[in-house]
């Protein structure tokens, strides 16, 4: 008990602030401990906003080359992954617009849409919905769902429920504002519900609302 | 409390521990609102099932790959 009032008066320096101070200093190895670290969660956010593992992998690369560059432009006053994520998201937007030839690509991007911002598909869900699908399958759907959101919607989703930032890291990385953020998490929660409703609805449910057409 | 009032705050009951009970007039739109329960809960089940798959996995070989590049690029520069 002691040690953890002890603790609450001085602020406790991160391991990766400790790492990125050696690697300022030119220690390869402490960065390289911090790639280790990220890598695998870099590239996961790469590909869900550009959907294909060649462009993931560039800009795993790119994100992760541009942060060594960028280290002593790294306050401190935010966490490390925070920061690679922000500019993994750039790197992974600035690589979608280049295979769009040019057209612009935002997080702002379509996310006007009113699409799914009220629930409509209220029919219950299977109970396990899961042993509907096999593994592959189920992943497959999994995938197509969220690709059909637009990115706006998409990278707020990935980084807040799946890979679990706070909603401050999520506004952070993406340069948005806590409100921003909210008001996307909730539609492309809503939006990928009502995708999904129609796998995982109760089969007699859809049997009857398909005879009702 | 009205649906619209309810899913105002759908985001709180989300991300609230799921162990904990909602608020008392959440708790009776609840009782008496089966589209506002089957929006609750087929939302928390959609986060759920998207936390618990891997869709994009990296494979050790690749991940080896990508590592030695990543750093091959960061000793250059």
């Amino acid at each position: 008990m002691s040690s953890s009032i002890q603790s609450q008066g001085t602020a406790e320096v991160h391991p990766d602030v400790l790492l990125v101070e050696r690697a300022r200093q030119g220690d390869m190895a402490a960065f390289e401990k911090l790639v280790r670290q990220y890598e695998r969660q870099v590239f996961r956010i790469a590909q869900h906003i550009v959907q294909n593992r060649e462009d993931a992998e560039d800009v795993v690369q790119d994100a992760f080359l541009k942060a060594y560059e960028k280290l002593d432009q790294f306050q401190g006053n935010s966490k490390f992954y925070t920061w690679l994520v922000r500019i993994a998201v750039n790197e992974a937007l600035m690589r979608l617009r280049k295979r769009r030839t040019g057209k612009m690509v935002s997080i702002d991007e379509d996310v006007e849409t009113e699409e799914g911002s009220v629930p409509r598909d209220l029919a219950d869900w299977s109970p396990d919905p899961e042993a509907m699908y096999g593994q592959s399958e189920m992943a497959d759907i999994l995938r197509k769902t969220i690709q059909g959101l637009p990115p706006g919607f998409r990278v707020v989703f990935v980084l807040r429920d799946v890979e679990g930032l706070s909603t401050e890291e999520t506004a952070e990385s993406l340069g948005l504002s806590i409100p921003a953020v909210k008001s996307r998490l909730l539609r492309a929660r809503l939006q990928l519900r009502e995708r999904l409703a129609r796998y995982f609805r109760k089969r007699d449910a859809r049997s009857s609302q398909d005879g009702a057409k | 409390m009205t649906c619209t009032e309810f899913l105002a705050q759908l985001d709180d009951m989300l991300d609230q521990d799921w162990a904990i009970p909602l608020r008392a007039d959440l708790e009776e739109h609840l009782r008496s609102c089966e589209h506002c329960e089957i929006t609750l809960n087929t939302t928390r089940k959609t986060i759920q099932i998207y936390r618990s798959h891997e869709l994009y996995e990296l494979p050790d070989d690749l991940r080896e790959r990508l590592h030695r590049a990543i750093m091959a690029k960061c000793r250059k520069c």
